[in-house]
């Protein structure tokens, strides 16, 4: 199988792999006193670590959680429902974000609008960027928090984040970015990057699922409040006996990324291109979804004209390549991708995207046998599509 | 890795690979006697039928669809139940149902349903295109002048309202049986609107819950 759905999620790296083997009696709760649970938790303390070197922040700046959506629930409902005693956002009830947000974040944002926040969703342009003026427009007495995702998912578009996050502070309004498309493709010195809070998670990055994190900028905005209340695991932010080996796998990943991470980007976006022009020299009709520059090195969204996703979706699956779609019909609702209609386009166009997101593991030959085979799926469903292309 | 169970029966599976009935020359070189058109691209299905009738038979049919693989499974395999056994009478044709070509698909999963409803509409969209070319327009069943409403699934002002009048008072239910709005989901408000206003003149008494 020739895996391209990068973005949905990673194979685990054979180093984490080796990492999680070699951990797996480590039972010890942290959280005790006794040798044993010390030793789970200098094992703990030294992930932290290597994360905190790795985004250049300090280790008791993060927060694991089970999940990106974890870590974007925890910042976006400490924002409207805190209370303002002991949190820094509470008592401000208006929100920034943007119409192509992950469901984690809009989802939890809709939840909100029921609960007395208002929420302004701020637009994208054709190639799915976010305008410095709207933003700026947005912006009320009462905004407590500006959340705006650092790379999209599905279009792989990357927002101007330190731009938006600088404005933000300027205006005193804490700035979060959904951080989980873009670690290990972007750049993210948190020494310099002026964001209060970010979410990260691990199964992107070639982790296992159920770990990820959540950025909290010490001294400046530390007072949030937590999703899961109980012991004081994580500084008391997120309760819950730790996901040792969870938390361990991801530090690893870690020390991967920042081993790798400089061969890795050219390698994505050699692929990338070279699936694109490929793809387009032998295809007609097909349409870039996403912007042509500012984009994740491994991201690829392409609408092929009279024929709908699924169909391509499972017809290269039989050929044994995996990919996804933002065509209703995957979905399970009716729906296109919002994402995809939000660069206002026509919803034929949604119904007939693919995205092809490269990992570390593909080879140009992949890339290769993947132009041929969706030259092939295109043709074929085109010859039984009525739409006549002209 | 060995292959994964599908979301779909074996059934749609060899359709939708091997589709059966496909037009694949141009359609005035096939010269049917009847087409029928349904769904847009919009909506993300879109289905187009060929007929060739004789003596009152449907002796041969062709279609093209753009959309999933439930939609395309499902008209390769109406395409064969309306040939087969030298072809159904265009009023046994008429009154295929989803459910008859769900049947024979194995099942669908049901967020597909809505996939299969425009075949059987596009049936009878060729057949009345049929009995218009051929002056017998009164034999169409259909009120064909009614204006659509819901443009996914080709659902008609006349059709909400014959179903209000068959006794369907909620919206929930009319969608259960027309699968009108289930689409672009633009039409609801238009569709609850017509409902409530039939519902206030044949059931005075009766609240409709929208």
């Amino acid at each position: 199988m020739i895996y391209l759905d990068n973005n949905s999620t990673t194979p685990l790296h054979p180093e984490v792999k080796n990492k999680i083997v070699s951990i797996l009696d480590l039972y010890g709760n942290p959280s005790s006193a006794h040798q044993i649970g010390r030793e789970a938790k200098s094992y703990i303390d030294e992930a932290r670590k290597t994360i905190a070197d790795f985004f250049k922040c300090l280790p008791e700046e993060i927060i694991f959680t089970a999940s990106g959506s974890e870590a974007n629930n925890t910042i976006l409902k400490s924002a409207s429902s805190c209370c303002s005693k002991h949190c820094s956002m509470g008592g401000k009830k208006h929100i920034i974000s943007s119409v192509i947000e992950h469901p984690s974040v809009l989802n939890t944002l809709r939840c909100l609008e029921g609960e007395n926040t208002e929420i302004t969703y701020l637009p994208v342009d054709k190639f799915g960027m976010i305008s410095k003026e709207s933003l700026l427009a947005a912006i009320r007495p009462e905004t407590s928090l500006i959340s705006i995702m650092f790379a999209n998912n599905e279009i792989g578009t990357i927002q101007p984040i330190a731009e938006f996050a600088s404005i933000a502070k300027e205006k005193g309004i804490q700035f979060h970015t959904d951080a989980v498309q873009a670690v290990g493709k972007v750049d993210i010195d948190l020494s310099t990057l002026p964001i209060d809070f970010m979410s990260v998670s691990g199964h992107k990055i070639y982790a296992p699922k159920g770990i990820g994190l959540l950025f909290r900028r010490k001294g400046t905005h530390e007072n949030i409040c937590p999703l899961i209340t109980g012991g004081h695991q994580e500084d008391s932010l997120r309760a819950g006996t730790e996901n040792t080996i969870g938390i361990i796998a991801l530090g690893e990943a870690f020390r991967q990324l920042k081993k790798e991470m400089n061969t890795e980007i050219p390698h994505l976006i050699n692929l990338r291109n070279r699936l694109e022009t490929g793809i387009k020299e032998n295809i007609s009709h097909v349409r870039l979804n996403g912007h042509p520059e500012k984009r994740l090195p491994g991201t690829l969204n392409l609408s092929f004209d009279a024929i709908e996703g699924e169909s391509i979706l499972l017809r290269l699956d039989l050929m044994g390549i995996a990919v996804s779609t933002g065509s209703a019909c995957s979905s399970g609702s009716l729906d296109p991708s919002h994402v995809i209609m939000a660069l206002g386009v026509e919803a034929e166009q949604a119904h007939g995207s693919i995205r092809f997101s490269i990992g570390r593991e593909n080879t140009i030959d992949d890339i290769e046998y993947t132009i041929k085979t969706v030259k092939e799926v295109v043709e074929t469903l085109r010859r039984i599509s009525p739409i006549k292309l002209k | 890795m060995e292959k994964m169970g599908w979301n779909y029966s074996d059934t749609v599976k060899d359709h939708f690979l091997k589709p059966h009935n496909v037009l694949s020359i141009e359609e005035s070189e096939y010269q049917p006697d009847g087409v029928g058109f349904v769904g847009s691209p919009a909506c993300g299905d879109m289905m187009k039928i060929f007929i060739k009738v004789k003596n009152d038979r449907i002796v041969d049919l062709k279609w093209q669809t753009f959309g999933c693989a439930s939609a395309i499974g499902s008209t390769s395999v109406l395409s064969d139940m309306v040939t087969e056994n030298g072809g159904m009478t265009l009023s046994e044709a008429y009154t295929i149902t989803p459910e008859d070509i769900i049947k024979k698909l194995g099942g669908l999963p049901s967020n597909k349903i809505h996939c299969s409803v425009l075949g059987d509409k596009a049936l009878r969209e060729a057949i009345n295109d049929y009995y218009k070319k051929s002056g017998r327009v009164d034999l169409i069943p259909h009120d064909k002048e009614s204006r659509v409403v819901c443009h996914c699934l080709n659902v008609t002002e006349h059709d909400i309202k014959m179903e209000v009048l068959e006794g369907v008072k909620d919206f929930d239910e009319l969608q259960k049986r027309t699968k009108a709005g289930t689409g672009c989901g633009k039409c609801v408000s238009e569709i609850k609107q017509i409902m409530t206003e039939m519902v206030e003149k044949y059931y005075k008494d009766t609240i409709y819950k929208g």
